[in-house]
């Protein structure tokens, strides 16, 4: 299980400090802060030491090569690696300026403030309802069924996905689509009313239609969201965040406001990465 | 197959197309290895249920024999029943419907011709109804064993034999006739007879070879012999070359006679049962003469003069005496009641409604049912829990650490333990130790709870292991907590694994014998049991007692025993299949 410790790990390397630029984003209000964060798969240090300000009500896009680490950061901020026996991890989260690595935290509270939605679509293989309904449910978010199904419906209208299902909602949410599914994954995170939806890949396993409409999707919830997004594509990136991180083999090479660092990257790594000469 | 004809030169050479052919062969091979298999394990399949249900087929009608019986107020009182000697009232019906039967040993004989528990069966309707006191009333009672196994033709038939022109009686008595008669009236049984015959000449032939050997055995002897025991080994080879002689002469002699086209001589309990009808009386043939032969009353009647072709029927059973558990008195008895209607059968309910017996015609297989519906319980309500609850816990929240290695290893080791090692578990600890009751089903419930647990645990941990862990993580990310996450996801999704690889253990259990024989569970007992404190028997146990009890009866009932078992267990596989499919959801 995963343990916080605030101590250094015994051989402390320097720490490779991440290319800054000046930036809007510096300037929002931080949701997330993250210090000195290192995670370790048994001996392999996965994550190197890694410091970032997540902005609130907006998109932080995590890019760089598979094996980097963006997914496993982006499991520290709702501490899912928590569940992988041989994971650990050192360093400093805070949301909302609370450790979440404090040991007096429930996990299972902060994973309802920090929704999650997967690589692959994973409904529950229960109906389009209950699917949404789920979580609600075991929060007792709702006293009434009344108030319940106006949740389920305000989240799949979130969700974009309302007037597709609403006449099917007893059959199951394995039955959709790529697209629906991965959408019904997402009004399943927003039916929480969590603050924070860190989305891991979404797109990965959707054509460009779908793709499409999830990341419509990922503007209107910035509204009210703060968002966290893997992603593979650089376009996507673009098109969606506001904050762009790059990961190098553990290491957060450099991180700002999205165009600066597509249009200017300061770190060579990332200019290799962004204008396709690597990756 | 036909060649893909636009292959290109590299394709087409020597060694490619060998490689083909090679690989087509191999293929052909594999699918008729495949057949084959699936051929011959069709094959046993079908064996074992065709043998089983057949031999079962002897229990499915029991017979009853009705005989008027007089319920003599004097004997029975109506408020001591218990005391009323129902057996000898039984009997007495017996033999005032068979006047004829005098012999000690003869009317020891009738008695046997009903069920030993007929007389029971009698009281408990006479205590329903006590208005039958003084009466004389035709009462059904069940047949004996040996009767219902005559009935259903396991002792060979009467068969009626065409009889052949006038029977002159020449002599008569109480005992028997002497009558003469055309030869030809025996050619029927001839061929059994000359079999027999010819048997007794290979049993004399071996006889010969003994004495030979001994003759030889002496003669060596003779080389160092002294004066004084001279004379006697000398009168020892004359003894056995006596005897080998005589031997190989009377297996001549038989042998002479199987050739002959007629058999004179006496007829004993080894060759076939001749019987002849007349006016209501049964003589068997004790002897064939030149002129016709000897005949002793089964049943007397007063016959002399001639009897015309129609005052008589000649019957024929092929089996000899000794070779069947029912005698010729016997026989006659049953044809005789069978001739008067007085014999009938219907489906056999009592297998099914009664208990163990040591008397087979009144066995019934509903005791062990019950006994093993209940261990079954028990066991499914031990085992499945914690089975379940087991395999959570090890893959869902243990650690991975040496105790938890330490635990695994130990649970699969505990497969593979022999099943009688938990009936002596049991015995010392559940019986010895708690005092659990002796033969209940709790006790056999326990024991195999305990041998199930592992296989349940092992099962039931593979089907959680296949749950894919995205639904894991989905339930995770949502904020359940791992207990919310295994009950509401992890665990419907495992169920229909779990629940297969629980029947599998309870079918396995359901088949134990040893552990059972450890705590007492192979006891005689007659009673239906109430509850899981009652002492009890299962279906395999009471398929393991009545093979080896010695009543020819019993073979039958132990292979309806295993069908029936074989039946509990298939509905048993029928729910499981039917839970699957309930639970049973895509992902």
């Amino acid at each position: 299980m995963a343990t916080a410790t605030k101590k250094s790990p015994t051989k402390k390397k320097a720490p490779v400090r991440a290319k800054r630029h000046m930036s809007v984003t510096d300037s929002m209000p931080s949701k997330i802060v993250a210090k000195d964060v290192h995670v370790f798969y048994a001996d392999n240090e996965a994550i190197k030491g890694v410091d970032v300000n997540i902005p609130e009500k907006a998109v932080t896009a995590f890019i760089g090569p598979s094996g980097c680490g963006k997914s496993t950061f982006l499991r520290a901020i709702n501490r899912m690696n928590d569940t992988i026996d041989i994971c650990r991890m050192t360093g400093l989260i805070e949301l909302d300026g609370q450790d979440i690595y404090d040991p007096a935290i429930d996990p299972v509270q902060l994973r309802a403030q920090v929704g999650m939605v997967f690589q692959k679509p994973n409904p529950f293989p229960k109906s389009i309802y209950d699917n949404v309904a789920y979580g609600p449910k075991i929060h007792g978010l709702t006293s009434s069924k009344s108030d319940l199904d106006d949740l389920v419906e305000w989240a799949l209208q979130r969700a974009g996905l309302w007037d597709e299902v609403k006449d099917r909602m007893d059959q199951p949410g394995t039955g959709l689509s790529g697209g629906q599914q991965q959408r019904l994954c997402i009004a399943r995170a927003v039916a929480v009313q969590p603050t924070v939806i860190l989305m891991d890949e979404p797109c990965s396993a959707l054509d460009p239609i779908a793709t499409d409409r999830i990341e419509d999707l990922i503007h209107e919830l910035r509204e009210n969201f703060t968002l966290v997004i893997v992603t593979h594509s650089m376009a996507q990136a673009e098109r969606v965040s506001q904050k762009t991180c790059y990961f190098h083999l553990g290491h957060l090479v450099e991180q700002g406001d999205t165009k600066q660092i597509f249009k200017n990257p300061q770190d060579e790594r990332t200019r290799d990465y962004i204008f396709g000469r690597i990756g | 197959m036909t060649d893909f004809v636009a292959l290109s030169k590299h394709h087409t050479s020597e060694a490619a197309a060998k490689q083909l052919r090679r690989r087509r062969f191999a293929e052909w091979r594999l699918k008729a290895y495949g057949v084959l298999a699936i051929f011959l394990s069709g094959l046993a399949l079908v064996t074992l249920l065709w043998t089983v249900i057949g031999n079962a087929t002897g229990v499915v009608r029991e017979h009853y024999v009705t005989l008027p019986v007089a319920l003599p107020a004097d004997e029975i009182d109506p408020d001591n029943m218990i005391a009323a000697d129902f057996g000898g009232i039984a009997k007495t019906a017996l033999r005032s419907h068979f006047p004829h039967v005098t012999g000690r040993k003869e009317k020891r004989a009738l008695n046997d011709v009903i069920s030993s528990g007929a007389a029971f069966e009698l009281r408990e309707e006479v205590v329903k109804d006590n208005s039958l006191i003084g009466q004389r009333i035709e009462y059904r009672f069940l047949a004996s064993d040996v009767t219902d196994l005559y009935l259903k033709g396991e002792y060979g038939a009467m068969d009626l034999q065409p009889s052949l022109g006038a029977l002159e009686i020449q002599e008569a008595d109480e005992k028997g006739y002497v009558f003469g008669g055309d030869p030809q009236l025996f050619a029927p049984a001839l061929p059994l007879i000359q079999a027999e015959l010819l048997k007794r000449a290979a049993r004399l032939d071996q006889l010969a070879m003994q004495e030979a050997n001994g003759v030889r055995v002496f003669e060596e002897r003779l080389l160092e012999a002294t004066e004084e025991t001279r004379a006697e080994i000398e009168g020892q080879i004359t003894a056995r070359r006596a005897k080998m002689e005589k031997a190989i002469a009377d297996a001549q002699a038989f042998r002479a006679a199987a050739t002959q086209d007629r058999y004179v001589g006496e007829m004993d309990e080894f060759f076939p049962s001749l019987f002849i009808k007349a006016k209501g009386g049964w003589a068997k043939i004790t002897e064939i003469t030149e002129t016709g032969g000897k005949a002793a009353f089964v049943k007397p009647v007063e016959v002399t003069g001639a009897l015309a072709e129609g005052d008589y029927q000649f019957f024929m059973n092929a089996r000899g005496e000794v070779t069947r558990k029912i005698k010729d008195n016997h026989v006659i008895w049953v044809e005789d009641l069978r001739a008067d209607g007085r014999i009938d059968s219907n489906f056999n309910w009592r297998f099914f409604t009664a208990g163990d017996s040591r008397e087979p015609e009144q066995a019934g297989i509903w005791g062990a049912l019950v006994g093993s519906a209940l261990t079954m319980l028990v066991t499914f309500f031990l085992a499945f829990p914690v089975g379940v609850l087991s395999a959570i816990y090890l893959e869902e929240f243990a650690p991975r650490n040496r105790l938890t290695d330490f635990v695994e290893v130990n649970i699969n080791n505990l497969a593979a333990v022999p099943s009688i090692v938990f009936g002596l578990l049991g015995l010392s600890v559940f019986l010895g130790v708690f005092g659990v009751p002796r033969s209940a089903p709790l006790a056999g419930g326990i024991v195999l709870a305990l041998m199930s647990l592992p296989t349940i645990i092992i099962a039931s941990r593979a089907a959680i292991r296949a749950v894919p862990p995205s639904i894991r993580d989905a339930a995770l990310g949502l904020g359940a907590s791992r207990l919310q996450t295994s009950f509401h996801h992890v665990l419907p999704l495992a169920m229909p694994g779990i629940l297969t690889g629980s029947i599998i253990a309870m079918a396995q259990a359901l088949g134990e014998t040893a552990p059972l024989i450890m705590i007492g569970m192979v006891a005689f007992i007659v009673d239906i049991p109430d509850g899981i404190f009652d002492s009890a028997s299962v279906l395999p146990v009471q398929v393991f007692r009545w093979a080896d009890l010695p009543e020819r009866a019993f073979e039958a009932r132990t292979a309806a025993a295993i069908v029936v078992l074989l039946v509990f267990l298939v509905l048993m596989n029928a729910l499981a299949v039917f839970l699957r499919k309930r639970f049973e959801r895509r992902w």
